[in-house]
């Protein structure tokens, strides 16, 4: 319950905070949100000598519209995502599965960026982050690059973003008019999600014209299941057709095996979640 | 060490700090405010509840040096003028509390719920409080009296903005 | 007597009372454990075992001695010839099996979370510092950690024992003449039934991690411990570490719940006491919640086989219980104990003509198991409410037909069980009738057999549970009998104060359960004062110096009657006051409403008067002693059987497994309560707490003895999200044992709540072929179950705990995930993450 002992800095700009890196190097650790680092440091599973605060970075937060784009800024709360009408509007899969995050005490505090770069398989915003096809922004002392979802999350806990890097900004394409839906499994509320899916559909007449489904906690990685995007698209909206098409959500997955199920019940739940939520998406 | 300036209750602290001082930590240890209780270490059981800016968080789940600069509110800061917070005296009522260790968090998380919905149902209670475990009451009486000051603090505000 | 007016004047018995603890409890204003701060007061940290079992061969604590701020380490071998051993109080039999147990592990340890050292210092920051820096060695013995095996003796958790045996227990209805033999109802049965279940391991789980503080300074040592028991802890501590008990002043504050978990003399207890005597400061210890779940005493943990002899028409005619109950690495308080409490409950509410319960208690390399609300009698009637429903499925009647072809009439009390207790009072039929019209029984079976016949992918079951239990433990003659090492009474005293004011003194040392405002009830009542001019203290040895504290359902059926009694004394003592001021005969002085009254007239004097009488002593009669205080000791005749009928209605989704509960009747007979509100509040929390057995908690370990379920993230207790309102209500058949009728309802909820659930659950499925599922029941398992019905059921995932947060604090851990090294935001984390360098345990 008590941290080892660290040396803190708080910088104010993006550049302080990059500074801040390069002189720590691997004995920093960087503070988001801090609702999963404060524990792990609570616990001393991590004992870094400098903890660099993100939070006094004004530039790293906020929601605003960029062309055809939502970006969102680095350090913005959960709670931030769920009260703005941006997001509400036109990243509705984003909203649903903010909601789904922990409670509310840690989605007030907990940041987008955090979660995305601690890249906790488990996490509820790597799904939608996939699903939506965002972009990542992320900055080093060279300059800014961009990097897109799939390229984003490499391993369990591990990201593109490297040594001395900051991810600053997540550009989410806009699915204004898409119906969405994120569907978490848990055995009790305050759980990480033992699958989740999330699925966003655009339907026209009556037909799936477009589907993005992200999976949660069936890999290493937040996983896009793109056969099943493939499969619905042309589906007339029936729960049969729908089935069909989202019979394939595990396939080529790994998921893990822990006190909530062995890796064939995920396989499993993942395919009956992937209907319920690509049939609740298209309803609603 | 690091120098801060918490509001707390509403009065200032400035205090010389560990970085690694949790806030809860510095809450209880060097102001006093046992109040405030620690029920785990994986932020879960939400009995360290306090409202910081106005807005609930862990405690446990913030270190001090991030609370520089900004107002915490307690259990023990939340009656004001000798008047109990409609939340408290809605807990008394309704028997929502027994051992009374999760009772400070699970008060300041409920009044949350209600700044984020005055009028919620059982359902968005009952979801609203997903962060604070309670192992004495079954919850039952805990939702009850959430209702109850749903109610009151309708009553007492009128049109007002909460 | 009773005048008109006065039947409208409101009794406090019965009335619903806001609780007077609440002042303090909702505006923080608490005095826990934990927020002691002493002058010069030192903190504990203490080192664990990352081994089940294993030789300790060196520990170096020179590096920790020299970090700042320590003021001392100990370990084992420092302590050896002072810490004694732990105390059991329950030798269930004369030739018990039992390893001494130390506080501070000396050259072996038996389970992972044994404490192995303990630093001192200044600031329990600089305590935990430098208890990273403690390094030991050890060598691994083989661990046993399953319960079946470890009955088998293949490995021995203590080798010295030879066995991993503690104690074997038998108990026949004919050996005791109360019935038959159960080996000839079985020969000779139309039906012979048998059922094995799994009574998994559990944590209590209180919400107050416990704490201690002990100052040496002064004439006595003082300790503070998150403890429901304080008078059983100061005796047994001055036992243990032979400190004259006269030396020794417990104070139990304010005390965060305990459900069975704060009944105990802990190491950590010992630990601090030594701790402060050896500095001779103030010294407090704080466990971690992750320490908590590690090391304070798990519960339940038994397989159960039952067989039962019956006829084909649902008459039973012998019940066989044999039962394997898991001890853990060592015996503590009433550990023994536990399972034996159900010894004489698994026949329940049946007449049941021929009984025998044998009972193994065994040892493995786990965390010791001890009570958890019900001890004993929740592993009694789940075993017996869920092996009534099968064996109804198994001869096509209704679950709920069988029972009330086999169970006890109304008519038929006072009713002498097969197992040799006596039941005083009970109205089954009527708390029956009374949950099945509030649950519209017969409406939803046909719900049920609707969805069933349409396909439908979400399933109904109906779950019944029909439960009675033994509350009070107590007699103490009783109890002598059964070889528990205490009495079964509880003290009370009242002081009458000059200014008519009254401290009640009870030996309950409540925690959570509102003795405070009931026991003011009682007095306010029984002594026709104001409810807010009764002040209850409790929880301090030197102020309530006799007590037997808060377990077993036993505070108000035991306690309250202590308090009843000693306020009667003082009617007593004051009466020849009162004939004397008012010139009366005695025996014409009548009490009622706080008045003395000379019988026929309207002369009297008020109690209050009476007591500043006694202060002043002015005017008291020859021989009379100034002071009308008085004190009790209550051991009662009997114990006291609450019942009820708990209907659960489930859906089972069963394309995931996962199980909804929608509704819940209660209807629970506790006999005349005292304070309905607190009661019912009892009933609310304990139902989720049985609800939660079946659904949703396990304390697991892996293949090395580690728990998996170290942390909240992986010991999954319900939120308010996961949980429904239910619906209670009571039916009352007074107890004959006590003068308020009150019968104990601590427990009730607990007991009758698991076996409901899994019998809707498996009611829910039962046709597809399926009679079983492993508590917790969950999705997993329910789904696998649906998946192979008709086939053996699949072996349980393996134990892996989630990667969020990792492994358990306070212990090193041999092999940490390295998952758990995510950075937030910033640089793939190149660091591994630290293992917690507690005792340095190389691999």
């Amino acid at each position: 319950m008590i941290p080892a002992a660290f040396d803190y800095v708080a910088p104010t700009s993006v550049a302080d905070a990059l500074a801040a890196l390069a002189e720590h190097g691997d004995d920093a650790k960087v503070l988001a949100g801090g609702q999963s680092l404060i524990p792990i440091l609570r616990m001393r599973l991590n004992t870094p000598e400098t903890v660099v605060d993100l939070g006094r970075i004004e530039e790293l937060r906020g929601i605003r519209e960029d062309g055809d784009a939502i970006v969102i800024g680095a350090m913005t709360p959960y709670a931030d995502v769920l009260g703005s009408d941006l997001v509400r509007e036109h990243l509705g899969l984003l909203y649903k599965a903010v909601a789904e995050v922990a409670d509310p005490q840690i989605r007030r505090r907990g940041t987008i960026g955090g979660a995305l770069v601690h890249a906790d398989p488990a996490g509820d915003v790597g799904a939608p982050a996939l699903a939506l096809g965002a972009e990542f922004v992320i900055t080093g002392q060279g300059g800014e690059r961009t990097v897109p979802a799939e390229e984003f999350f490499r391993d369990l806990f591990e990201t593109a973003v490297e040594d001395g890097e900051l991810l600053t900004a997540v550009r989410f394409p806009r699915h204004t008019g898409w119906g969405s839906h994120y569907e978490k499994f848990v055995r009790v509320a305050h759980q990480w999600s033992i699958v989740a899916v999330a699925a966003a559909v655009r339907v026209e007449g009556g037909t799936i014209a477009e589907a993005r489904v992200g999976l949660t906690n069936m890999g290493a990685t937040p996983l896009r299941a793109k056969a099943v995007e493939e499969a619905l698209v042309g589906k007339e909206l029936t729960e049969d057709a729908v089935a069909e098409a989202c019979a394939a959500a595990a396939e080529g997955t790994r998921p893990p095996t822990d006190l909530n199920g062995d890796s064939d019940y995920r396989r499993h739940l993942a395919t009956v979640l992937t209907r319920r939520a690509v049939l609740a998406a298209a309803g609603g | 060490m690091t120098t801060i300036r918490v509001t707390v209750d509403g009065s200032t602290y400035e205090d010389e700090v560990e970085p690694r001082m949790l806030l809860v930590h510095y809450l209880r240890e060097q102001l006093g405010k046992v109040g405030t209780v620690i029920g785990c270490d994986t932020s879960n059981c939400g009995a360290c509840t306090v409202h910081v800016d106005g807005r609930s968080v862990k405690s446990c789940n913030m270190l001090a040096v991030q609370a520089d600069g900004h107002e915490v509110t307690t259990i023990e800061g939340l009656a004001t003028d000798g008047q109990l917070h409609p939340m408290q005296t809605a807990f008394h009522e309704n028997h929502a509390l027994q051992c009374g260790y999760c009772t400070p968090g699970m008060i300041m998380q409920a009044c949350d719920v209600l700044r984020e919905n005055p009028n919620p149902t059982e359902e968005q209670i009952r979801v609203g409080l997903e962060g604070n475990l309670c192992r004495c009451t079954g919850y039952q009486n805990i939702v009850k009296a959430v209702q109850q000051a749903a109610g009151a603090l309708a009553g007492q505000q009128g049109g007002e903005q909460a | 007597m009773t005048v008109a007016d006065e039947t409208t004047a409101q009794a406090e018995i019965g009335r619903p009372r806001r609780r007077k603890e609440d002042a303090r409890l909702i505006t923080g204003r608490t005095k826990w454990t934990d927020n002691l701060q002493l002058a010069g007061m030192l903190h504990i940290a203490c080192v664990r075992s990352p081994f089940a079992h294993a030789t300790i061969t060196a520990i170096d604590v020179e590096e920790a001695k020299q970090a700042p701020n320590v003021v001392a380490v100990l370990t084992g071998q420092d302590v050896k010839d002072i810490q004694g051993s732990l105390p059991n109080a329950w030798p269930i039999v004369a030739d018990q099996k039992a390893p001494p147990h130390p506080a501070i592990a000396v050259d072996r340890v038996a389970f992972a979370g044994e404490v192995v050292a303990v630093v001192i210092a200044r600031t329990p920051r600089a305590a935990r510092d430098a208890a990273e820096l403690v390094d030991v060695d050890y060598d691994e013995l083989p661990a046993v950690l399953d319960l079946k095996k470890a009955a088998a003796d293949e490995v021995i958790a203590h080798p010295d024992l030879g066995t991993n045996i503690s104690a074997h227990f038998e108990l026949h209805s004919h050996e005791i003449g109360t019935g038959g033999n159960v080996e000839d109802a079985i020969r000779d049965a139309e039906v012979v039934f048998e059922r094995e279940y799994r009574q998994q391991r559990l944590i209590p789980a209180f919400m107050e991690p416990r704490s201690v503080v002990v100052d040496p300074t002064g004439e006595q040592f003082v300790m503070w411990s998150s403890t429901q028991v304080p008078h059983i802890l100061r005796l047994m501590l001055a036992l243990t570490l032979g400190v004259p008990e006269s030396k020794l002043r417990i104070i139990a504050p304010d005390v965060g719940g305990g459900f069975g978990g704060k009944l105990q003399v802990t190491p950590e207890e010992v630990i601090t006491f030594l701790a402060a005597r050896h500095t001779g400061r103030p010294v407090k210890w704080t466990e971690t919640r992750s320490e908590s779940l590690l090391a304070a005493h798990h519960g339940r943990d038994q397989w159960q086989r039952l067989t039962l002899a019956a006829k084909k028409d649902g008459t039973m005619l012998g019940l066989k219980v044999e039962l394997l109950a898991d001890m853990g690495a060592y015996l503590g308080l009433v550990t023994s104990g536990v399972p034996i409490l159900g010894a004489n409950m698994f026949n329940a509410i049946y007449k049941i003509p021929s009984y025998t319960f044998i009972c193994d208690n065994v040892f493995t390399n786990k965390t010791w198991t001890d009570a958890y609300r019900g001890a004993g009698r929740p592993e009694a009637t789940f075993a017996i409410e869920r092996l009534v429903s099968d064996f109804a499925a198994h001869i096509g009647m209704d679950p709920m037909e069988v029972r009330k072809k086999n169970w006890i009439a109304h008519e038929e009390f006072p009713y002498a069980t097969v197992s040799g207790l006596e039941y005083d009072s009970g109205n089954y039929e009527a708390a029956t009738a009374r949950a099945e019209e509030m649950f519209g029984y017969a409406a939803l079976r046909e719900e049920q057999r609707r969805r069933r016949e349409a396909g439908e992918k979400v399933l109904l079951g109906i779950g019944i549970s029909t439960f009675t239990e033994a509350c009070g433990l107590a007699p103490s003659r009783a109890l002598g009998e059964a070889n528990y090492g205490a009495g079964g009474w509880e003290h009370a005293s009242i002081r009458m104060l000059p200014t008519g004011k009254i401290e009640v003194v009870t030996g309950s040392s409540a925690h959570g359960q509102g003795h405070e405002t009931a026991w003011s009830q009682l007095v306010a009542d029984k002594l026709g004062v104001p409810f807010e001019d009764v002040e209850v203290l409790h929880g301090d040895t030197q102020i309530a110096p006799r007590g037997m504290d808060t377990y077993g359902s036993r505070s108000l059926v035991v306690g309250g009657s202590a308090v009843l009694k000693a306020a009667q004394k003082v009617i007593e003592k004051a009466k020849p006051l009162a004939a004397h001021l008012l010139e009366a005969n005695v025996d014409d002085i009548e009490f009622d409403k706080g008045q003395f009254t000379v019988k026929g007239t309207d002369t009297g004097v008020g109690i209050g008067d009476l007591a500043l009488a006694t202060f002043a002593a002015h005017n008291l009669p020859d021989m009379m002693e100034p002071s009308l205080d008085a004190e009790a000791t209550f051991d009662p005749i009997n114990l006291s059987f609450p019942h009820g009928t708990h209907l659960a209605l489930v859906e089972v989704d069963t394309e995931t497994g996962k199980v909804a509960l929608t509704k819940y009747v209660a209807v629970d007979d506790i006999g005349n309560a005292v304070n309905p509100l607190i009661a019912e509040g009892q009933v609310h929390g304990g139902l989720v707490q049985g609800i939660s057995q079946a659904l949703w908690e396990e304390a697991v370990y892996d293949d090395e003895g580690t728990l998996v379920t170290g942390s909240f993230v992986d010991y999954t207790l319900p939120t308010a999200a996961d949980t429904i309102s239910f619906e209670t209500d009571r039916t009352v058949t007074p107890a004959t044992t006590n003068e308020m009728g009150a019968k104990g309802v601590g427990e009730a909820g607990t007991i009758a709540s698991t076996p409901a659930i899994v019998n809707a659950v498996v009611d829910a499925v039962r046709h597809l072929g399926i009679d079983d599922i492993r508590m917790p029941l969950t999705p997993e398992r329910v789904w696998k179950a649906i998946q192979s019905a008709g086939q053996e059921q699949q072996a349980a995932t393996p134990a892996t705990q989630q990667p969020h947060f990792g492994d358990a604090p306070n212990q090193d851990t041999p092999e940490t995930d390295a998952a758990v090294s995510g950075a937030e935001v910033g640089g793939p984390d190149s660091m591994s993450p630290d293992t917690t360098p507690g005792d340095g345990a190389e691999r």
